[in-house]
């Protein structure tokens, strides 16, 4: 079978969504070991997680200090511990600090590296959907062990509860840069973006009132997006953009409102399962790959579906 | 100080992109355009020379790229916005290099530029792969400041402060020069090239090197030398027609069945 090294992103002791989809997804093409960064107390918050979804081994790589170094202290003490282990594959999240450290393992490790995938077989072959979902890619690592980034909300996790064997191993960080201080971001009520099931996206259709676009992703439970005609225009941060610059999602449900679907927009939301447009003109390209689309006011038809779902829901 | 701006040449991010049968970027399919996240890392550098006395302190701003023939107009875009030098490393021996390779590439060139302060953008936008700046710091042993809102530089003291800026938060990060520093969009409004910068452009040196200038053989670089391989690709199946309504007072309601049709709510 041998072990494939999944990467458990986590932040003080909380573990990210995708760790729960990236051992489902090792546990289908080997021995699932998880390998978190941090301190023992932070294992110790993740432990249970970890083993619901069907950890065999977990490895601490033990440090108080290495989180205060974005990537370059996990990638060397991570490469270390797949050479140690002569792993099959690793995985890691497809997000900004799961690429950084895919990057530099690949260096070191001299192995080769593949990006947002959507899929692997047990045989290592990825599907990526790339240029924005137009295109299905099939690919493989052919040099030394396959290091695969896999794209959040791309795998269904699956619980398999177990109990997995925990080894610690203590690292000394060579910090480089160093993280000075940290302010959290302040996080409402409303999920992220890039792990969210549910997604209301506002555009240039807006005219800069957001509350609407608010309002129906809160009765839904929804992450809020902008295009970035929005964003451009300093209506929504630019943290919620959507698109070929910007975040890549997939979730279960997308709501595009007043938004006209430049391929700059699509590239980042095309893959999400069912799409749901709002928008004035009914030549918006948006239309072409809308499940349903309403020609209309967004200031009158995302009102009155906020009402609906609200009573629906009691 | 010298600085020195990693960027790319890429199909306009607004225009649709396709593989060639070859099984790589159809880079004749859409307009070549400067990569828009770089334009960022660009403009950032021309403040921070701005910032720090300018040209007359001794500060220099050079554009290193990889990429075709065509590839020294996105390098000129560079030069008219008010970049002094560029570094166009063009080899046949190159095309359909990986980002290992392509790292590898441009990591023996700015070792021999020697420069205090790298910028990068976030991404090209046609792989964007995002690893190219970790796999620099990396091989260069530098460090690496990722997703700067922010960048302030004390020549004086050699030193590099950054906010950096993620879903988690932002962490105020610092480091020794010489370091990477890779910006994030909107982090500033990059400047139109001035009629005077375009003209001004056409002067400045674009200076071409090939591998063999690097030291690096071309059976490391290209297709031949990638660490993954393309198997298949195909066009995604066009999502079926989906229902279309025109609003006439009660599509919110509808929109809201739809949703329970499709188990959603």
């Amino acid at each position: 079978m041998g072990e494939i090294l999944v990467f458990i992103d986590h932040v003080d002791g909380v573990v990210a969504k995708t760790a729960s989809e990236l051992l489902t997804l090792a546990r289908s093409i080997g021995e699932a070991h998880a390998v978190i960064a941090g301190t023992a107390t932070e294992l110790n918050s993740a432990t249970d997680v970890l083993n619901k979804f069907g950890a065999q081994k977990i490895t601490l790589l033990e440090s108080a200090e290495i989180n205060s170094h974005p990537s370059s202290a996990i990638a060397s003490a991570f490469a270390d511990l797949a050479k140690t282990k002569g792993a099959k594959a690793i995985i890691l999240p497809s997000t900004a600090r799961g690429k950084e450290i895919a990057g530099r393992m690949a260096v070191r490790l001299e192995s080769g590296i593949i990006t947002d995938a959507v899929a692997l077989t047990p045989e290592l072959v990825s599907t990526q959907s790339v240029f924005g979902g137009s295109t299905i890619v099939h690919a493989r690592v052919s040099k030394g062990i396959p290091i695969i980034t896999i794209r959040p909300n791309a795998i269904e996790a699956v619980e398999a509860p177990g109990s997995a064997s925990i080894e610690k191993i203590s690292v000394t960080a060579s910090i480089t840069a160093k993280i000075i201080s940290r302010e959290p971001a302040i996080r409402g009520a409303r999920p992220e973006l890039s792990e969210a099931n549910i997604i209301v996206s506002g555009g240039r259709g807006t005219d800069g009132n957001f509350a609407p676009i608010e309002e129906l992703a809160d009765a839904l439970g929804a992450a809020v997006g902008a295009s970035r005609a929005a964003t451009d225009a300093g209506w929504y941060p630019h943290s919620h953009q959507v698109g070929q610059t910007g975040k890549t999602v997939s979730p279960a449900l997308y709501i595009a409102c007043g938004i006209s679907g430049a391929i700059q927009h699509r590239a980042g939301m095309q893959t999400s399962k069912t799409i749901v447009v709002v928008n004035k003109d009914p030549e918006a390209p948006i239309f072409d790959i809308a499940d349903f689309g309403v020609v209309g006011d967004l200031f009158a038809v995302t009102p009155q579906a906020t009402a609906g779902i609200k009573a629906r829901k009691g | 100080m010298k600085i020195l701006v990693c960027v790319k040449q890429v199909p306009d991010s607004w225009a649709e992109k396709k593989l060639s049968p070859g099984k790589v970027l159809d880079r004749e399919s859409a307009d070549a355009v400067l990569n828009d996240l770089d334009e960022y890392a660009v403009e950032e550098a021309l403040r921070i020379v701005e910032a720090n006395g300018g040209v007359e302190a001794g500060h220099t701003i050079t554009l290193l790229s990889m990429g075709p023939e065509r590839a020294q107009d996105a390098l000129r875009k560079g030069l008219s916005m008010g970049a002094d030098a560029a570094i166009h490393i063009s080899d046949s021996a190159l095309a359909a290099s990986d980002a290992l390779s392509t790292s590898r590439v441009l990591a023996e060139a700015i070792k021999r530029e020697q420069p205090d302060l790298i910028l990068t953008g976030t991404e090209s936008t046609d792989a964007r792969m995002s690893v190219i700046p970790s796999m620099l710091s990396e091989r260069l042993e530098m460090p690496h400041l990722s997703f700067a809102g922010e960048v302030r530089v004390d020549v004086g003291a050699g030193k590099v402060a950054t906010k950096r800026m993620t879903d988690e938060g932002v962490e105020s990060m610092e480091s020794s020069l010489p370091a990477i520093v890779t910006v994030i969009e909107k982090i500033n409004e990059p400047r139109y090239p001035s009629f005077k910068g375009i003209m001004a452009a056409k002067k400045k040196p674009i200076t071409q090197i090939g591998i063999a200038d690097l030291g690096i053989s071309a059976n490391d670089v290209g297709s031949g030398g990638a660490w993954s391989e393309v198997n298949d690709f195909a066009l995604a199946p066009a999502r079926g027609a989906g229902i279309k309504v025109v609003d006439e007072g009660s599509a919110g309601n509808a929109l809201v069945e739809f949703l329970v049709e499709k188990r959603v709510i």
